[in-house]
């Protein structure tokens, strides 16, 4: 990778527009790979279930031709690809908020929890279900939505003044973490137990049950923030080599990371109102990406969002797989993988 | 020739006034050099004159301007600061962080220009560190690494360049590697240059011009035959120092001999070693 690295960036400079951008060579191969083993995972996971489906009738319904069979087009289109396209927009966006997030925190062991964006949903979420069960189970996303804005928006006012130091950023926001956890715990501890029961799974982070109607609403949010991530990529760089670097480059600090931060709490409560709280996600996928890639946000965010995408939903279809026919939440496999990782990473960081 | 100058600038950390009414004016053209005790502001100084530190009364100027009143990212372009000690994320390789340095010139659709590409090889010819290009700057030395990050600060183009420390933790040929290297962009280039040293010698060696520093005031400035003499040395550092003259390049050496204060403690006379005593206060 290092030789790779050592024949210098792939410059894009189109004629004599005032156009011009340079990546990492090693992002266009990695990338293609991400997306191929996106493709190939996706028709898996469209195929398996009680009623399997050959990988090349999945192929066949998505591209709109006869596979012989009247039911597969409903069984493809309408019951499970939009779970599966979920689980990967859920990664995706996971993912590019915790790198987004363990940029301004300067830590790669940052994920976007330190936002608030989880512990606000969580908190919201287990709230309504346990303290209004009457209410339809359709308020629970915008619910855990306001839940992840209000915090975040605590969080980001109260560590951005001053010009928001990483540091000031990672306390603050593992302190609120702490004392939304703590009265979510209350609330399911004081709750009924059916109703706590209930509030749990939501809690796992799943993506059981998702149509068309969840994946419309995900999309307008990831169509503007995700563009965003990207776009502001320049400014993470800079604003990575620490504030004193950043400012005297020129680096606009409280503008940049406010806008960064804004794009990381959208893109991180888009996904958990969607599938609730899956976990690790926005910590492992980044961590994998700067393995493949580097640490530069051109090639990194779009490397760490298909990583994210892929892991999702990959831990979805184990979760329906391993088992069956009961079914594990996504987010209980990306624990049970990203807790160890978690781990592993912390106890490397403490030897060097 | 751009022009820097702090006037009866107040520079504060937490409300606790460091620097009182101070008056900086940087000799255009030559390399400035600021010394003094830790603890005795000259960090703060810089960090005011590079505006990372927003002074509590008087201004900056730069050719005139309050530096204050000029857009961010078009200061960046006509003053570079290289902070102390600065990190770098894990991995990031030498060819990454110095194109880091084209970013005050870079727009939205503008982020790698044919003069990006330009400026950003010769900054890492002038300082040596072609050949790391493709290196993470994690596997290297000290000396490397300190080159690579001045590579960056040249990649910004500013005619002057504020370098708080940048000999700190080296071993003495990489410290004569890096002074060299500001000594060449100096004379070559006509670059503006203050940096804050700790050896006296190296300050008197390289640097046109001293500002001696004590409790956040200046205690005299000027060329270093005026400013390195026993009588200022001690009322600096409250040391007693010879000065002596160096054959080769006529400029004065200090070698210090002992504490004037019997209150001082007993360890640590040379000027260059007491970092290793008190904790560094900025």
């Amino acid at each position: 990778m290092r030789g790779a690295a050592a024949r210098g960036p792939i410059v894009i400079r189109p004629g004599r527009l005032p156009l011009s951008w340079t990546v990492d060579r090693r992002v266009p191969p990695v990338l293609l790979l991400l997306g191929l083993a996106t493709v190939v995972a996706t028709v898996l996971s469209v195929g398996y279930g009680q009623y399997f489906i050959a990988p090349l009738d999945v192929l066949r319904t998505f591209l709109g031709l006869e596979t012989g069979n009247p039911n597969h087009p409903f069984v493809v289109t309408t019951l499970r690809l939009p779970r599966v396209l979920i689980a990967f927009l859920v990664g995706l966006a996971l993912a590019l908020a915790g790198t987004i997030a363990q940029g301004l925190a300067r830590n790669p062991l940052a994920s976007p929890d330190i936002l608030g964006v989880n512990a606000g949903a969580s908190l919201a979420a287990v709230a309504l279900i346990v303290l209004a069960p009457a209410a339809p189970f359709y308020l629970v996303p915008p619910a855990a939505f306001a839940g992840a804005l209000v915090v975040a928006a605590l969080i980001a006012a109260l560590s951005l003044r001053g010009g928001g130091s990483p540091i000031r950023l990672v306390l603050i926001g593992v302190g609120f973490a702490a004392v939304a956890g703590a009265l979510t715990t209350a609330l399911l501890t004081l709750g009924r137990t059916l109703f706590a029961a209930r509030a749990l799974i939501w809690l796992a982070g799943s993506v059981y049950g998702r149509s068309w109607r969840e994946l419309w609403a995900i999309l307008p949010w990831l169509a503007v923030f995700v563009p965003l991530a990207l776009l502001l990529a320049r400014h993470l760089d800079v604003l990575h080599l620490g504030d004193d670097v950043a400012r005297g480059l020129g680096s606009r600090l409280a503008l940049w990371r406010g806008l960064l931060l804004l794009t990381a709490v959208a893109l991180a409560g888009a996904a958990v109102a969607t599938a609730g709280a899956v976990g690790f996600v926005g910590l492992m996928a980044p961590h994998l990406a700067r393995r493949l890639v580097g640490p530069a946000h051109a090639g990194l965010l779009p490397t760490a969002a298909l990583t994210g995408g892929l892991i999702v939903l990959l831990a979805d279809l184990a979760g329906r797989a391993l088992f069956a026919p009961v079914e594990l939440p996504c987010g209980v496999i990306t624990a049970i993988i990203g807790a160890p990782y978690f781990f592993y990473l912390l106890y490397r960081s403490g030897g060097s | 020739m751009s022009v820097l100058q702090a006037r009866d600038i107040t520079l504060a950390y937490d409300g606790v006034p460091v620097i009182a009414g101070v008056d900086l004016p940087v000799p255009p053209g030559q390399i400035t050099a600021l010394i003094g005790p830790n603890g005795c502001g000259k960090s703060t100084l810089l960090r005011g004159l590079a505006r990372l530190l927003k002074p509590r009364a008087g201004a900056v100027y730069l050719d005139g301007a309050a530096i204050s009143a000029l857009p961010t990212k078009e200061l960046a372009r006509r003053l570079g600061i290289l902070p102390q000690s600065p990190t770098a994320p894990e991995g990031l390789t030498v060819r990454d962080l110095v194109a880091q340095g084209r970013y005050p010139h870079q727009g939205w659709f503008q982020q790698w220009s044919r003069e990006d590409e330009a400026v950003v090889a010769r900054a890492l010819d002038i300082t040596g560190t072609t050949a790391l290009a493709g290196r993470p700057l994690d596997t290297l030395s000290g000396g490397q690494r300190q080159r690579a990050w001045i590579a960056m600060a040249l990649a910004q183009e500013t005619p002057i360049l504020l370098l708080d420390e940048p000999t700190t933790f080296l071993d003495i040929a990489h410290q004569l590697e890096v002074l060299h290297l500001l000594e060449r962009l100096n004379r070559e280039e006509g670059r503006t240059i203050v940096m804050v040293v700790h050896d006296l010698n190296h300050a008197a060696r390289y640097a046109g011009h001293l500002v001696a520093m004590a409790e956040g005031r200046i205690v005299v400035a000027g060329p270093p035959r005026e400013v390195l003499t026993p009588a200022t040395l001690r009322e600096v550092f409250a040391v007693e120092v010879d000065i002596l003259t160096d054959r080769r390049t006529g400029a004065p050496i200090c070698v210090p001999y002992g504490l004037c204060s019997p209150a001082a403690p007993s360890l640590g006379a040379a000027p260059g070693g007491e970092r290793a005593h008190q904790p560094a206060v900025r």
